[in-house]
């Protein structure tokens, strides 16, 4: 199906780029707004010799990944944010397992129940761990439905070269949102697999396997955590992604990621055209934090403005990453509230005359 | 001459870490004679559970995977249908699979997934200092019962196998003991059909094992022994269920 384009929501196309990047587990449990990517999963994944479970729980949905996962299969789950909290258990267990595994999460307005419309308050919770123990996932953060195809490769290739669990974190806008997708070619999609000697198929031939996170020996915990910790770094180092947008000459940068990314390149674009020197930072790994482009801007005269559909997350790593050397100025709203963009480019004025 | 007694392949010769009496010894080592008798230790991969049979990797000599508490049977499920080929089993505790797992438990049984359960039934919480279980006896004291349990606000001892053999896709439920020789043969037994129906693709099959914990029971080994002959059977009949 290379070259053609197909009208897909963002929840399919997730769930299409996972299957053609090798999926063949998949367990979810129903939750608004993602029930689409699961319906999708339960058509195809069968039809494809692949296995769908429906789960009893988010709990024992992100169990049966970790199980997948052990057995050395591509598996994932998907869920929205009351879900995900849920799964940190088991999210916490597959990074001290050094399991692999791809969580989706399509994020709805909290705390608690919250709503189902679409948000961008679990940041936190994604970029720091989430669970119990000292560990990171990988955030990807898709900004358009071919990003929510495009970046299952990335997920899962990922996954399995650092032995971690990566999160997907889209809302609840992106998921339902229809645009044309364009198919990566057949050569692409069948890549040989990431070895796993690691992985429990029995121990015919070779010691058996274990997989394990309870560590009581002395020091053995500590090392798994060095360990950990080292792959964290190189993670760090290798695997920062963003996309830059008009920074030529800006005086403000406008720094926002996924959907809300959207809504500020169009302002970027109608500002410039205006005259405004308005430019765009968009992070597509939101941990690790992409400090690169900061880094390189510490020592011009350049303000920001970190636009999220929260109360400010994002903004403290966009702080930490200028070190505090430049004006940073926040504008959000969250509990299914998205920021308008009217609201936004008054901030921009506000910043550029300020 | 015929050998009649060795040291199953299929357990290494470490020193557990389970107290003098204790029934997982036994357990472990009737699981590890079973999969040997089937030729099946390059085969299997076993799912062990949170409780004192926790570290179970450390003595079995074959793929073993840990999962969090109670979770056992929903990771034991993904592997069976990511690896059918292979035998897969959860080793479970009655904390494990009948109270933070039971909605694990109850819907892989009901899924009827083609895996094998033991279920090991000491009717206290090991690991953690002997509270109270679901399958904790009428007045039996434990650390949080410390006046005995007291149906009326704690709760009956919970059946679980005889809850999951009502289900139409639970194919084989049994509960053995080993409170004697004889017992233990009887367990070797159930053990050896639960997973030949594995093999067969008869489908789930589950073993509980009542079994001895005479730390948290208060009792020497052979008076906890005594205990399960002629106090916990009274509650837990032995015998085939389904």
């Amino acid at each position: 199906m290379a070259g053609k384009r197909i009208l897909m929501a963002g929840n399919e196309a997730i769930a299409e780029g996972a299957i053609q990047a090798g999926l063949e587990f998949y367990a979810g449990y129903p939750i608004t707004p993602q029930n689409e990517l699961t319906a999708y999963m339960a058509a195809q994944m069968p039809a494809r010799g692949k296995v769908f479970i429906q789960a009893e729980s988010e709990l024992a949905a992100i169990n049966m990944v970790f199980g997948a996962s052990a057995a050395g299969a591509r598996a994932m789950t998907s869920s929205s944010s009351p879900g995900i909290s849920l799964k940190q258990e088991g999210i916490s267990y597959m990074a001290g397992c050094r399991l692999p595994g791809v969580i989706v999460n399509m994020m709805r307005g909290g705390p608690g129940l919250g709503n189902i419309a679409p948000s961008q308050s679990d940041y936190f919770q994604a970029t720091r761990g989430g669970g119990h123990g000292d560990y990171r996932t990988i955030v990807l953060a898709p900004g358009s439905v071919q990003e929510c195809y495009d970046l299952m490769f990335d997920a899962f290739d990922l996954a399995d070269w650092y032995r971690t669990p990566v999160m997907v974190l889209g809302d609840g806008m992106l998921g339902q949102m229809m645009e044309p997708v364009a198919f990566k070619p057949a050569s692409i999609q069948e890549k040989p697999p990431v070895p796993k000697p690691w992985a429990l198929t029995g121990a015919r031939g070779r010691q058996a396997n274990i997989i394990r996170s309870l560590l009581l020996k002395d020091g053995a915990l500590e090392a798994l955590n060095k360990e950990l910790q080292a792959t964290y770094a190189k993670i760090q180092k290798k695997e920062q992604r963003w996309e830059e947008y008009r920074l030529d000459g800006a005086r403000v940068i406008i720094v926002a990621y996924g959907i809300m990314a959207r809504v500020a390149k169009n302002i970027v674009t109608s500002m410039r055209a205006q005259g405004a020197r308005v430019g765009l930072i968009r992070p597509l790994t939101l941990w690790p934090f992409p400090v690169t482009p900061f880094a390189e801007k510490k020592k011009s005269v350049v303000k920001y403005l970190v636009v999220e559909m929260s109360y400010g997350q994002m903004v403290e790593d966009v702080k930490l990453a200028l070190e505090c050397r430049q004006p940073v100025r926040f504008f959000g709203r969250a509990g299914g509230a998205i920021p308008s963009e009217k609201e936004i480019v008054a901030q921009v004025k506000a910043l550029l005359h300020g | 001459m015929d050998k009649l007694y060795a040291y199953p392949r299929s357990l290494k010769k470490t020193p557990t870490h389970y107290c003098a009496g204790c029934g997982h010894g036994i357990c472990h080592r009737l699981v590890a004679e079973a999969v040997d008798e089937l030729a099946m230790r390059e085969r299997v991969i076993a799912v062990a559970p949170v409780g004192c049979a926790v570290l179970a990797y450390d003595y079995w000599d074959f793929d073993v995977t840990e999962a969090a508490h109670g979770r056992a049977l929903a990771v034991a499920t993904a592997i069976k249908r990511v690896r059918p080929e292979n035998i897969v089993f959860t080793y479970q505790g009655d904390g494990d699979l009948a109270a933070i797992g039971t909605n694990e438990t109850i819907h892989a049984a009901n899924r009827g997934e083609n895996l094998t359960v033991i279920f090991i039934n000491n009717a206290v919480y090991g690991m953690t200092g002997g509270q109270m279980a679901p399958t904790t006896l009428a007045g039996q004291k434990t650390a949080t019962t410390p006046l005995g349990r007291d149906v009326a606000s704690q709760g009956y001892p919970l059946k679980i196998s005889e809850l999951l053999a009502q289900l139409p896709a639970v194919k084989y439920v049994e509960r053995v003991s080993v409170f004697n020789p004889a017992e233990v043969f009887k367990a070797k037994k159930a053990i050896l059909s639960a997973f030949r129906n594995q093999i067969d693709g008869t489908g789930f099959s589950l073993v509980e094992v009542l079994s001895p914990c005479p730390t948290y029971w208060g009792k020497s080994p052979k008076a906890a022994m005594e205990w399960i002959r002629d106090t916990m059977v009274k509650e837990f009949p032995l015998g085939r269920i389904k």
